[in-house]
C-alpha cells in the first residue's frame, strides 16, 4: 500500500473541465471518500489516478513515484467499476482469477486457487464460485466486482460508486463490510460516491469536490460541523441544511448573506412563529417541514409530535451557521 | 372465471399466431422439398404429369450428379458384368461410367471461397468495428459512410473493371481471386453490423482488464471478442450467404480451377436432354452447408437477428 | 376521487400464487403505498387494481362499483410506470394534450386543461420543447402530466422513481408528495424502499410472498410491527433481534433473557418456548454502568447521530446514540433498553406477541 500525491491535476474534455487544479494527499492506510453531485469530476479523479485518462496538466505520485506516463497496468491500482465489470462469460472464479492470470501478475495456478478461496470466504461468496456471473444476484455481483480487487495487492483500490446499485439493506451491510476489510488489509482505498452516507461512515477523510475543484477536505466531522461554504454544508446532513436569508431571525454577523440551520439549529419553543405544512414520520424520526415568511424550513422534532398540519410552532437558530453572499461560511 | 393476464396472448390468440406460423413455413418449404424429392426421382418421374407424389425412389440422380458415363456396345456391356450398385444403375441406359464429373471439385471450391471469405470478412470486420467503436480516428463518421457506400450500387455494376483488373493481375479464375472479391463486398455489411455489437459492450469491461495489468489487444481477445460471439455469428451467417450463391461474379470471373457450383450447376443441363434429378440433386447437396452453419450457430443467431430490439 | 376497496383479492399464475386473499381499504384521497421485496406481489396487486391483469377471485370497488373483471380502460384510472413512456415525436405540450385530444375534447379546453397541469407540475416554461432533450425529473413532470390531466378517479404508480439516481429521488418523492398535498387525489403507489414508503405514505400495507404482512399508518406499523418480516423490513438500521428461549405470562411486566432481566409492555398473552426480543437501534442506551453487556465492533457517524454495532451475549445489536458520545472500538459497555418500545416474537412463526404496546394494532391483520 502507498500513499498517493495529487499536485494541481486538470483535466477537460473538450469545453468541460472536468477537474480543475486538484491538490489532495491519500495518506498511506487511509479511507478517502471523493463527495459530489453527478458531474462534480469525482470519477474523472478516479480515472486519472488509474490512468484510464490522461491528466492535461499537474503530476500524480503514487508511492512518491510519478506515474503519468505509466499504462494501467504499470500503474498498479485496483479499480471497482460502478457496475459491469464482471466478464458474463467466466465463472465467479474466473472472473475472480482474472486479475491474477494477466501478464503482469502471472500468479502460479494454485496460489490462485488459495488467494480466490480466500477473498470468497471473506465476502459471503464461496458457495457461488462455480456459478456463471449472470446467475448471480446484484449483490452478489457486486461482491464479485469487488473481490476482484481484493485478490490484488496494489498500490491503491480505487472504488467507483461500487454500492449504488444496490437496495439500502445490502448497502448498510457492505458498508460495515469494506470498512472493516480496509482497516484489516491497512489498505489505501480512494472512494468515490455521491451518498453523504456512506461518506460519513466510512471515510477517514473526506473530499468534497464542486464542478471539478476540491472545495474542502477534511474528517467527516470537520466536514459536517466546519463546512467552508454553503455548497459544502449542504452535501452533507440528513435532512439537509436550511439556507435562509441571514436577516431572518436577526443577530446576523456583518457581511452575511445567508444562513445555514441543520435541523439540530433549529431551536423550538421560542421565536418567530412558522406554520406547520407536514408532518413526515419516519419511525425513528418526525421531519417537520415548516414555513416561515415564505420559506420552507425542515426540522426534526420528538418522534410521537402531537403537531398537525395548520399549527404553529415559535423556533429560533441555535449556533446556527453564517455565509456571505459567495456562498463562503463566516466566522 | 377464468384468470388471464390482460398483457399476455390468450389461448386462442396463440392457436391462431401458431397456425398462422405452421402456415407460413409449409408455403416456404413447399419448393424445397419439391427438389428435394425431385432428386430422388428417374428422369421420366420428374417430368410427368401430372407431377407424382408418390414414386420409386432412385439414386440415378446423384449417380448422374457424380459421374460422366458413355455409351457401349451390347457385347461390351455383356462382357463387363456390373461392379457397383451405380453401375447397375447407368446400365439400363447402356452406359458406363466413365469417371467421375466436375461436380466434387466445383463443390469444393464453393467451400474453400466461401468459407475463405467470411473468414477474412469477420477477422477484418470485427478489428475495424472495434477500431471504430473505441478509438477516436479522424473522419470517423465520413469513413464509416464511405464504407456503407460500397454497398448502395449492386456490385456486378463494377464487373468490367474488376474483370479487366483480375486479368492484369492473375487473380482471375483463381481462390485467392474470388475471396478477396467476396470479402470486398462483404466487409462493408460485416463493420456496420459488428460495430454497432461491440457498441454495446460497456468499456468498462476492457478498462478493468488494461487496470488488471492486460494490454488492449489482450483485452480485446479475453474480454470483447467472448462477449461478441452473437453478433460475429449473425454476421458471419450473413456473409457466408452472399458469398455462398453468388453467381453473377462467378459465372464472369471464374472458368475451370476456382470455378464454384452456382455457375457449374446449370451445366449439368447439357446432353440429351434435361437431367431434372441431377440438378435437384445439386441443388440439394449446396443447400446443405449454409443450413448446416446456421443449425451450428442458432442460438446465437436468434439473438443476434433481433439485435437492438432485445437489450440487456 | 374516489375510495377503493379490496375484498378477498386472489392470483394464481398456473400453480403459483401471487397474491392470496387480500384484504385492504383505501379511503378516498389517500397516498396508499403497497411496499414489499421485489415478488411479494404489490405489482400484481397494482396491476388488478388497475385492470391490467385479472384476479382468480376476490373483488375490488373502485368509487362504489364492482370492476374486477372490466377492462382497464372502464376503470377510469391513470397508471405511471416505472419507465416514463413519452411520444418521442411529439413536444411536452402535445404529450400531455394526447390523452384528451383522443377523447375528443373541444381544442380551447384542451389548452386550458394542459396549461392548469403544467401550472401544477411548474413546467409551464418547458411547453414546447421536444421530449428528447429533457432531464429525467422534467420527463417524470410530464409523465405525470399526461396522467393527471385526464383528472382520473385514481393514480396508479409502479415505482415511478425506481428509475432515477437516489439523490434526485429524494427530490421528486417531496414534489410528488407536495403535489398530491395539492390535488387530494386516491393515489396507490407501488415501492420496494422502506425509506420512500414512511416518507410519502398517508397508509401503508406490507406485502411478502403474496401475503399482507401488516396495514396501517408508517407511524404505526414503525413502533408496533406485526411480524418479524415487517420489523426487519422497516427502518434503517433493521430493528435489533435477540433470540433466547424463556416463557411469559399474561400481565408480566419483565421478560428473562440470557440470565438477565429485562422490562417490557405488559403482555396481553402468555408464551413459553423460542422468542425474540425485537428493540429498534435508537431505543439502545449504552451507559458505563449495567450488567448487561457488549463490545463496541463498529461506529458510523452519521452528523447528529452515530450508529454503533456491538456484540452482546444475545449477538449482534445496533445502537443509534448521539454523535457527541463517545462510542470506541473495542470498548465494552452496558446496554440498556427503552422498555416501553420492545416487542416479543413467537420465533418460530414470526408473530408478534400481543402487548400493552401493539394491541389496538394487531387484529388489523
Amino acid at each position: 500500500m502507498a500513499e498517493v500525491i495529487l499536485n494541481g491535476v486538470s483535466k477537460a474534455f473538450g469545453a468541460t473541465r472536468a477537474v480543475r487544479d486538484v491538490t489532495l494527499t491519500i495518506p498511506d492506510g487511509a479511507f478517502v471518500v471523493l463527495l459530489g453531485p453527478t458531474g462534480a469530476g469525482k470519477t474523472t479523479v478516479l480515472r486519472l489516478i488509474s490512468g484510464l485518462e490522461q491528466a492535461d496538466t499537474g503530476d500524480i505520485l503514487i508511492g512518491g513515484r510519478s506515474v503519468v506516463r505509466d499504462t494501467p497496468a504499470q500503474r498498479d491500482v485496483a479499480m471497482v467499476f460502478q457496475q459491469y465489470s464482471l466478464y458474463p462469460h467466466l465463472t465467479v472464479r474466473d472472473n475472480l482469477a482474472f486479475p491474477l492470470r494477466s501478464p503482469i501478475l502471472k500468479t502460479p495456478e494454485e496460489q490462485i486457487t488459495r488467494k480466490v478461496r480466500e477473498v470468497a470466504e471473506v465476502l459471503h461468496i464461496a458457495h457461488k464460485l462455480d456459478n456463471k456471473a449472470t446467475a448471480l444476484s446484484g449483490g452478489e455481483m457486486q461482491r464479485v466486482s469487488i473481490g476482484r480487487a481484493l485478490v490484488r495487492s496494489p498500490q491503491i483500490y480505487l472504488m467507483d460508486e461500487p454500492l449504488s446499485s444496490l437496495d439500502a439493506k445490502l448497502r448498510a451491510d457492505l458498508r460495515i463490510e469494506l470498512k472493516r476489510i480496509q482497516a484489516d488489509l491497512g489498505a489505501t482505498l480512494l472512494y468515490v460516491t455521491h451518498d453523504q452516507i456512506e461518506a460519513m461512515t466510512m471515510a477517514t477523510h473526506v473530499g468534497v469536490l464542486d464542478q471539478g475543484r476540491l472545495v474542502q477536505f477534511g474528517t467527516p466531522r470537520e466536514i459536517y460541523e466546519s463546512p467552508v461554504s454553503s455548497y459544502v454544508a449542504s452535501r452533507l446532513g440528513l435532512p439537509r441544511i436550511n439556507l435562509l436569508p441571514a436577516g431572518l431571525f436577526g443577530g446576523a454577523p456583518s457581511g452575511a448573506r445567508t444562513i445555514g440551520m441543520r435541523p439540530e439549529h433549529v431551536a423550538q419553543g421560542e421565536g418567530k412563529p412558522a406554520e406547520v405544512i407536514r408532518v413526515e414520520r419516519l419511525g425513528d424520526q418526525t421531519r417537520l417541514h415548516l414555513r416561515l415568511e415564505g420559506h420552507d424550513i425542515v426540522t426534526l422534532t420528538e418522534v410521537h409530535t402531537s403537531y398537525e398540519p395548520g399549527d404553529t410552532v415559535a423556533i429560533q437558530p441555535r449556533a446556527a451557521l453564517y455565509f456571505d453572499a459567495a456562498g463562503a461560511r463566516i466566522g | 372465471m377464468s384468470s388471464y393476464s390482460i398483457t399476455e396472448p390468450s389461448a386462442r390468440q396463440k392457436w391462431i399466431a401458431g397456425t398462422l406460423v405452421i402456415l407460413y413455413a409449409l408455403i416456404t418449404m413447399i419448393p424445397l422439398v419439391w427438389i428435394l424429392l425431385t432428386g430422388f426421382k428417374s428422369p421420366a418421374d420428374a417430368i410427368s404429369y401430372p407431377p407424382k407424389v408418390v414414386f420409386e425412389p432412385t439414386l440415378e440422380g446423384y449417380v448422374n450428379l457424380f459421374t460422366t458415363r458413355t455409351r457401349q456396345t451390347p457385347e461390351f456391356l455383356a462382357a463387363n458384368p456390373p461392379q457397383t450398385w451405380a453401375d447397375e444403375i447407368v446400365r439400363q441406359y447402356d452406359m458406363v461410367i466413365a469417371g467421375p464429373s466436375k461436380f466434387g471439385e466445383r463443390f469444393l471450391n464453393s467451400v474453400i471461397i466461401g468459407f475463405g471469405s467470411t473468414f477474412l470478412s469477420i477477422v477484418l470486420g470485427t478489428l475495424a468495428a472495434y477500431a471504430f467503436s473505441r478509438f477516436k480516428i479522424p473522419l470517423k463518421d465520413d469513413l464509416l459512410f464511405f464504407i456503407l457506400s460500397t454497398r448502395m450500387m449492386p456490385p456486378i455494376a463494377v464487373a468490367i473493371p474488376i474483370f479487366l483488373m483480375y486479368r492484369q493481375l492473375g487473380l482471375s479464375d483463381t481462390h485467392l481471386g474470388m475471396i478477396l472479391l467476396y470479402t470486398a463486398v462483404n466487409i462493408s455489411l460485416a463493420v456496420w453490423l459488428l460495430k454497432g455489437f461491440i457498441d454495446e459492450i460497456p468499456r468498462e469491461y476492457e478498462e478493468a482488464a488494461l487496470i488488471d495489468g492486460y494490454t488492449r489487444f489482450q483485452a480485446f481477445v479475453k474480454v470483447v471478442l467472448p462477449q461478441a460471439a452473437t453478433g460475429i455469428a449473425s454476421t458471419a451467417i450473413f456473409c457466408l450467404i452472399f458469398a455462398w450463391n453468388e453467381y453473377a461474379f462467378a459465372v464472369l470471373l471464374t472458368t475451370g480451377t476456382a470455378q464454384t457450383a452456382p455457375p457449374f450447376i446449370p451445366t449439368i443441363i447439357g446432353v440429351g436432354g434435361l437431367d431434372w434429378p441431377a440438378i435437384a440433386a445439386a441443388a440439394t447437396l449446396f443447400l446443405l452447408p449454409v443450413m448446416i452453419f446456421t443449425i451450428l450457430l442458432r442460438k446465437h443467431l436468434l439473438r443476434g437477428i433481433t439485435f437492438g430490439a432485445v437489450r440487456k | 376521487m374516489a375510495e377503493i376497496v379490496i375484498k378477498d383479492l386472489r392470483k394464481d399464475f398456473g400453480d403459483f400464487t401471487a397474491v392470496q386473499a387480500s384484504s385492504f381499504k383505501i379511503e378516498d384521497g389517500e397516498f396508499f403505498m403497497l411496499l414489499g421485496p421485489s415478488g411479494c406481489g404489490k405489482t400484481t396487486t397494482l396491476r388488478m387494481i388497475a385492470g391490467l391483469e385479472l384476479p382468480t377471485s376476490g373483488e375490488i370497488w373502485i368509487d362504489g362499483e364492482e370492476v374486477s373483471q372490466k377492462p382497464a380502460s372502464a376503470r377510469d384510472i391513470a397508471f405511471v410506470f416505472q419507465m416514463f413512456a413519452l411520444y418521442p415525436h411529439m413536444n411536452v405540450r402535445k404529450n400531455i394534450s394526447y390523452p384528451l385530444v383522443s377523447q375528443g375534447m373541444p381544442r380551447a379546453r384542451v389548452r386550458e386543461k394542459v396549461a392548469e397541469v403544467a401550472r401544477i407540475l411548474g413546467i409551464e416554461d418547458i411547453l414546447d420543447r421536444p421530449v428528447g432533450g429533457l432531464s429525467g425529473g422534467d420527463r417524470q413532470r410530464v409523465a405525470l402530466g399526461r396522467a393527471i390531466v385526464r383528472d382520473p378517479k385514481a393514480f396508479m404508480m409502479d415505482e415511478p422513481l425506481g428509475a432515477l439516481d437516489a439523490e434526485f429521488r429524494e427530490h421528486m418523492a417531496e414534489e410528488l408528495r407536495a403535489l398530491h398535498d395539492r390535488m387530494g387525489a386516491t393515489t396507490v403507489y407501488v415501492t420496494h424502499d422502506q425509506l420512500e414508503a414512511m416518507q410519502m405514505g398517508d397508509k401503508i400495507v406490507v406485502m411478502n410472498h403474496g401475503v399482507i404482512e401488516q396495514f396501517g399508518t408508517p407511524q404505526d406499523i414503525y413502533d408496533k410491527p406485526a411480524t418479524l418480516f415487517v420489523a426487519d423490513f422497516i427502518g434503517s438500521p433493521a430493528m435489533n433481534f435477540l433470540k433466547f428461549t424463556g416463557q411469559v405470562e399474561a400481565g408480566a411486566v419483565e421478560v428473562a433473557m440470557h440470565r438477565h432481566r429485562f422490562m417490557i409492555p405488559e403482555m396481553r398473552e402468555a408464551f413459553d418456548g423460542d422468542m425474540v426480543f425485537g428493540v429498534r437501534p435508537e431505543h439502545v442506551r449504552l451507559s458505563d454502568a449495567g450488567d448487561f453487556r457488549g463490545e463496541i465492533v463498529a461506529s458510523e457517524y452519521l452528523g447528529t447521530t452515530q450508529i454503533v454495532t456491538l456484540k452482546t451475549p444475545g449477538g449482534r445489536l445496533k445502537a443509534r446514540i448521539p454523535s457527541d458520545q463517545v462510542a470506541r472500538t473495542g470498548e465494552t459497555v452496558a446496554l440498556g433498553f427503552d422498555p416501553a418500545t420492545v416487542t416479543l416474537f413467537d420465533s418460530q412463526s414470526g408473530r408478534a406477541l400481543r402487548s400493552d404496546l401493539n394491541e389496538g394494532v394487531l387484529g388489523h391483520g
